[in-house]
C-alpha cells in the first residue's frame, strides 16, 4: 500500500498551483493511493544498468538561422489575455501586502 | 445531394477535380448533415459553416480558372481541438480555455489551407485529450454513432465520430497513448499514428510532448494516405520534427491493393497483448483476420515483448510528469479565463490557483497531482526515473520484434466501445484500457488501426492495430490497404455502410436497401 496522505494532496495541490476543496483532497487521496499502488511496479524491471530514454527519437543540436523571421504582432500577442494594461499583459499583485 | 457524404475522400476529390461536383456542393452537405446529425452526436464543439462555404467558393473559382490545385482542394474535413486554428475558438476540451481563438494555425492546419481542404469545424475531446472516452470534455460528451450509449473512445472521440457519420470524411486527431487508434477501433473508422517526428506537433495544445503525435483519421486506409502526405514532413518550427524525406503514403496504399500484396509478408502477433482481459469477440475477430491474411501468403508467427507488462505504469508516470509542465503554462496571464479567489488576497499565486480551480476538470487534476508527486524530491528516481528505464526496455522489444517481422499486429483495444460511465469511477480501469495503443507511443514508432469486423455478443466494432518500425510509416499503409481490401472483398461491404441509421432520410434509404 502507498502511503499517500491527504496533508501530502494538499502540499501537491500547492505546488501545482491548484485549489482543491476539502472533498476533492479526499477522493483524489483515494485515487492516487490507487494510482500508486498499481504503478509502482516500474521499479520491479529498472535495474541500475539499464539506460533512461528520455525521448522516442533523440535529435541533438536543433538549430536554425540566426536571422529575423515573421513573428507575432502586440495585438496577436494580447489578443488571448484575460487582461492588459497599454502593449503589456496586466497581472494581478506578485508580492502579498502581509 | 446528400449522397456526396457518403463518398470516400478520394472519390470526392475525382468529383471535384474533374468539376461534377463544385466544393461549394461538397461542403454544404457535409455542413446539411452535421445540422441533422450532430445535435445529438455532439461530435463537433464548433462549426464554422459560413468560413466554410467562403472558402470553398474560393476553390471553386480557382479550379473554375484552372489554377493548379492540390487534388484535395475543395474536400471538408474537421479539425480536432487541439490543433490551433486563427479562426476558430481552440479549447482543447477545457473551461480554462473557453473562448480563446489562437493567433496563429498549428502547422497542420496551414498545411491544410495551403492544399485547399474546408475546415469545417473544431471536434470534441477528453479534455487536454486526458481520457480514452470523450466523457472527460467540458462541454459534454460524444456518442457513438453505432450505439448512442456507448463511448465514441477517447481522447478524439470526436474526430472518430464526425468521420464515422459521415458528418467529415476526413479529419485530425492527436494520439498521445492511443487517442487517434482507439476511438477508430470503437468507431469502425480509421486512425493512424505517425512515427513520432513524422508530422509537426507546432500549434498541437502539449500532453506530454516526448509521446504527443498528430494523426489522420478517416474511413480507409488510402485517404487516411491521403491525408498523411498532406500534413507529413519536416517543420522547422517543432524542433523534434524528424528532417528526414518520406515517401507518399498515398502510393504506398496503392501498392497494398495489388495482387499478391500480402504474400511474404512477416506478421508479428504480440503475445503479451491477448489472452485475460480481451473481450471473446474482439479475440475472435482479431484470429479470423490472421487466418485471411494467412491465406493470402503472410507468415504469421508469434513474438514476445515481455516489457509491455510494465508499459502503462511507466506511461501512467511519464505522461502526468510532462503534462503537469507542460500545463504550468494556463496561469491565467496570456491566454484563457481568469477567476478571483472568493477568500483571501489578490495576488498573482492565489488567481492561478483559483484559475486552475475553475477551469480544469477532474481528470486533469488528477494527473497533474499524480505528475507532481512523480517528479517530486524523494520520489523521482523510484518513479519517473524508472519509467524511463522501462521506456528503454519496452523500445528494445520492438527492436528484438522487428528483427524478426516486418509489422506487429494485436487487437486495438481490448474491449469493444463500453457504455457511459461504465469506467468514469475507476480512474485505473480507464487507464488499463489503453494497454494496446501506449507501447508504440513510448517506443515512438507508428501505430494504424482498422476495422476488422463486429463483435458477436454486441455488434459493436473492432479494430485490428498494426504497428511498423520507426520511420517505416507507409509500411503500414501498404499492409492496411491490403487487409481492408481482403476483408471488405470477404464482406462484400465496407464495415461502415452497416452502421445504424441516423436520419429518417438514411433509415428509409437503409429499407430499400439503397445503404
Amino acid at each position: 500500500m502507498s502511503e499517500i496522505t491527504a496533508e501530502q494532496v494538499a502540499h501537491l495541490a500547492y505546488l501545482a498551483r491548484i485549489d482543491l476543496s476539502p472533498l476533492e483532497i479526499t477522493s483524489l487521496t483515494r485515487d492516487l493511493g490507487q494510482i500508486v499502488d498499481s504503478i509502482a511496479k516500474v521499479s520491479e524491471v529498472a535495474t541500475a544498468d539499464t539506460p533512461a530514454t528520455s525521448h522516442p527519437m533523440p535529435l541533438t543540436n536543433v538549430f536554425r538561422e540566426d536571422v529575423v523571421v515573421p513573428s507575432l504582432t502586440v495585438e496577436q500577442a494580447l489578443s488571448g489575455a484575460p487582461d492588459r494594461a497599454g502593449d503589456k499583459f496586466r497581472v494581478p499583485a506578485i508580492l502579498d501586502e502581509e | 445531394m446528400p449522397y456526396l457524404t457518403k463518398l470516400s475522400a478520394a472519390a470526392l476529390s475525382e468529383l471535384l477535380v474533374s468539376k461534377q461536383v463544385s466544393a461549394v456542393e461538397a461542403t454544404r452537405a457535409h455542413l446539411d448533415h452535421i445540422t441533422a446529425v450532430d445535435t445529438d452526436l455532439h461530435a463537433f464543439l464548433h462549426v464554422a459553416g459560413d468560413a466554410a462555404l467562403n472558402n470553398a467558393a474560393k476553390i471553386d473559382a480557382r479550379r473554375a480558372a484552372d489554377e493548379p490545385l492540390h487534388p484535395l482542394a475543395g474536400v471538408p474535413i474537421a479539425i480536432k481541438d487541439v490543433l490551433a486554428t486563427q479562426d476558430m475558438p481552440t479549447t482543447a476540451g477545457s473551461r480554462i480555455l473557453e473562448g480563446w481563438v489562437p493567433p496563429y494555425d498549428a502547422t497542420v492546419v496551414a498545411r491544410l489551407r495551403a492544399a485547399g481542404l474546408i475546415l469545417l469545424g473544431k471536434t470534441n475531446m477528453d479534455e487536454f485529450a486526458m481520457g480514452s472516452s470523450t466523457e472527460h470534455s467540458a462541454y459534454g460528451v460524444t456518442r457513438n454513432p453505432w450505439d448512442r450509449d456507448r463511448i465514441p473512445g477517447g481522447s478524439g472521440g470526436g474526430s472518430a465520430a464526425a468521420v464515422a457519420s459521415y458528418q467529415a470524411p476526413l479529419a485530425l486527431g492527436s494520439d498521445t497513448g492511443g487517442s487517434i487508434r482507439q476511438p477508430a477501433a470503437v468507431t469502425g473508422s480509421v486512425g493512424v499514428k505517425p512515427t513520432y517526428g513524422g508530422v509537426s506537433r507546432y500549434g498541437a495544445i502539449a500532453l506530454a510532448s516526448s509521446l504527443d503525435q498528430v494523426g489522420p483519421v478517416s474511413r480507409s486506409v488510402y485517404d487516411a494516405a491521403l491525408l498523411h502526405d498532406v500534413i507529413g514532413g519536416h517543420d522547422p518550427l517543432d524542433s523534434t520534427s524528424l528532417t528526414d524525406s518520406w515517401p507518399s503514403m498515398a502510393a504506398a496504399a496503392r501498392e497494398g491493393l495489388q495482387d499478391g500484396a500480402l504474400k511474404g509478408v512477416r506478421v508479428g502477433v504480440i503475445k503479451e497483448l491477448s489472452g485475460d482481459g480481451f473481450q471473446a469477440g474482439v479475440t475472435q475477430r482479431f484470429n479470423e483476420t490472421l487466418a485471411l491474411l494467412a491465406a493470402a501468403g503472410a507468415e504469421i508467427t508469434e513474438v514476445s515483448a515481455p516489457n509491455f507488462e510494465y508499459a502503462v505504469a511507466a506511461y501512467y508516470l511519464i505522461l502526468p510528469a510532462e503534462a503537469s509542465s507542460n500545463l504550468a503554462r494556463f496561469d491565467s496571464v496570456r491566454f484563457g479565463i481568469r477567476v478571483n479567489p472568493k477568500n483571501g488576497s489578490l495576488t498573482s499565486e492565489h488567481v492561478m490557483s483559483a484559475t486552475r480551480e475553475a477551469g480544469f476538470g477532474a481528470e486533469v487534476k488528477r494527473r497533474i497531482i499524480l505528475g507532481t508527486y512523480a517528479l517530486s524530491a524523494g520520489y523521482y528516481d523510484a518513479y519517473y526515473g524508472s519509467a524511463q528505464k522501462v521506456r528503454t526496455l519496452i523500445q528494445r522489444d520492438f527492436a528484438a520484434a522487428f528483427s524478426q517481422v516486418d509489422v506487429l499486429m494485436s487487437p486495438s483495444a481490448p474491449t469493444t466501445a463500453f457504455k457511459f460511465g461504465e469506467k468514469l469511477a475507476d480512474p485505473m480501469a480507464m487507464y488499463l484500457n489503453d494497454v494496446t495503443t501506449i507501447p508504440a507511443n513510448l517506443a515512438g514508432v507508428p501505430g494504424m488501426s482498422i476495422p476488422i469486423g463486429l463483435a458477436p455478443e454486441d455488434g459493436l466494432p473492432v479494430g485490428l492495430q498494426i504497428m511498423a518500425p520507426a520511420k517505416a510509416d507507409a509500411r503500414l499503409y501498404t499492409v492496411g490497404a491490403a487487409i481492408e481490401q481482403l476483408l471488405e472483398t470477404s464482406w462484400g461491404h465496407t464495415m461502415l455502410s452497416q452502421a445504424p441509421a441516423l436520419t429518417p432520410t438514411e433509415m428509409f434509404a437503409s429499407e430499400e436497401g439503397a445503404v
